[in-house]
């Protein structure tokens, strides 16, 4: 079933003193058996966002543990392993998202992963110690696997790559 | 002279970023696990960051010698800033890190693991690609699905991946058993197991005969509409109406038959069911 719907909404960052990011929804045109209803599109780049807050926070903080409820399998793993590694040198980064350009691509016939791309325009800032030793506006095209969990979609899979 | 003229425009983009009078020749995009020259200029003691949010590397540089990032050391697709520190010098560049084109892992997802016979596009199957160092492979691969059940000729599809993922749907075949559900790219295979049962029942049908003051109610072999046997242990509801009053007995199938005795009601209609399957209707006279 072919389905086509324009989704376009702001989110509003839910981290005190966050920017917010400007969030452009494609209208997805998706081959295959299983409809992707509105609400769960919705549902899944809610929660995609958000997990871009957990990720700032991580990084920010060097808690990988706040990587928990967004991120699962391989993306947290590698996540997580990045954090200890900059926690071990004294580094610390922010990740501000300041643009997103989603579209969902790919919504499997058993309802059990579902992948969007994101065209994300973030702010990478990164300190030693206190002090900033670089500050980069970056682009990337980012490919995400979200699979659901109990209550939320989670990213599975959370690749960079150059726009 | 042209190759030259494509040579420094190349170079400028190297120095993009960078710090001022010192200088790294960052790679724009570098393969996963590969091994990475990075030619620097100046002098003294430095240290060089890697920094993206899928892995963090450090190391202790000499600034005029070539920075060599050892072969496996970053293996994780993205991209990162590359970040030179030191007493006098500072710069960043950013680059990219694109997942190994060599397959090593197929993830393949196929649902349900079990089904009834005779389901158009009943079974599917999604991988994911992945290489060696657990990155989805982005660039298109060909991925071949084969579906192999008994009674039925194989069914066969390729498809290419997008953005590394391909799916397919199969249907099951008209006998059942277990069907082998083979995704096949770049030389990995992985191979998923489903079990195909009989359907519904396709039809009921039932005799009955006096077995002294009762009368014997016994069905005909239960078969769904492929002919298959239907499990025992699927319930058969036997219905006896006279008048008003209606007596109803669930029979589980056993080697593929139901039966039950019933008293034996001049004029009684007696009935029998399986599901949403309705059988035959039998006037007892008697």
């Amino acid at each position: 079933m072919r389905l086509k719907l324009t989704l376009l909404f702001m989110l509003t960052a839910a981290v005190a003193g966050a920017q917010t990011p400007t969030v452009q929804v494609a209208p997805y045109h998706l081959e295959g058996s299983r409809p992707l209803q509105q609400q769960t599109a919705e549902s899944a780049v809610r929660d995609y966002l958000q997990a871009w807050q957990s990720l700032h926070a991580a990084f920010l903080h060097n808690q990988p543990d706040l990587l928990g409820r967004d991120f699962t399998g391989t993306a947290q793993k590698q996540l997580a392993h990045a954090i200890a590694a900059q926690t071990a040198l004294g580094l610390h980064t922010t990740y501000n998202d300041q643009a997103h350009d989603i579209q969902i691509v790919f919504y499997s016939p058993d309802g059990l992963s579902l992948q969007m791309l994101d065209t994300v325009t973030y702010t990478q800032q990164v300190f030693l110690g206190d002090q900033s030793i670089a500050q980069q506006l970056m682009k990337a095209r980012y490919v995400i696997v979200l699979t659901p969990a109990e209550r939320r979609w989670q990213l599975r899979v959370f690749e960079a790559q150059r726009p | 002279m042209r190759i030259g003229w494509i040579a420094g425009i190349a170079s400028l983009a190297f120095w993009a970023a960078g710090a001022a009078g010192q200088t790294l020749q960052v790679p724009k995009s570098v393969v996963a696990g590969a091994a990475i020259s990075i030619p620097s200029t100046g002098s003294g003691a430095a240290e060089i960051y890697i920094v993206g949010p899928a892995q963090v590397l450090h190391q202790k540089v000499q600034l005029g010698e070539t920075i060599t990032i050892p072969q496996g050391a970053l293996y994780a697709a993205g991209r990162y800033l590359a970040i030179l520190s030191g007493q006098s010098v500072r710069g960043h560049w950013a680059f990219d890190v694109t997942p190994s084109p060599d397959l090593e892992k197929i993830s393949f997802l196929a649902r349900p693991s079990r089904l009834p016979v005779g389901q158009a596009n009943g079974v599917s199957g999604t991988v994911y690609l992945f290489d060696a160092y657990g990155n989805l492979i982005l660039n298109p691969v060909p991925v071949t699905f084969q579906y192999a059940a008994p009674g039925g000729p194989a069914q066969e599809r390729t498809l290419t991946t997008r953005d590394g993922v391909a799916s397919v749907e199969m249907n099951s075949s008209s006998r059942q058993g277990n069907a082998n559900f083979v995704a096949h790219a770049g030389g990995v295979t992985s191979t998923r197991v489903v079990e195909q049962v009989p359907g519904d029942p396709c039809s009921l049908k039932m005799t009955a005969q006096p077995a002294g003051n009762q009368i014997l109610l016994k069905t005909d072999p239960v078969r769904d509409c492929s002919g298959n046997a239907v499990p025992d242990g699927t319930i058969v509801t036997f219905t006896e109406t006279q008048g008003d009053r209606q007596t109803t007995v669930d029979v589980p199938l056993k080697q593929g038959i139901a039966q039950v005795t019933v008293p034996a009601e001049p004029g009684a209609r007696i009935s029998v069911a399986s599901g949403v399957v309705l059988g035959n209707e039998i006037r007892w006279n008697r």
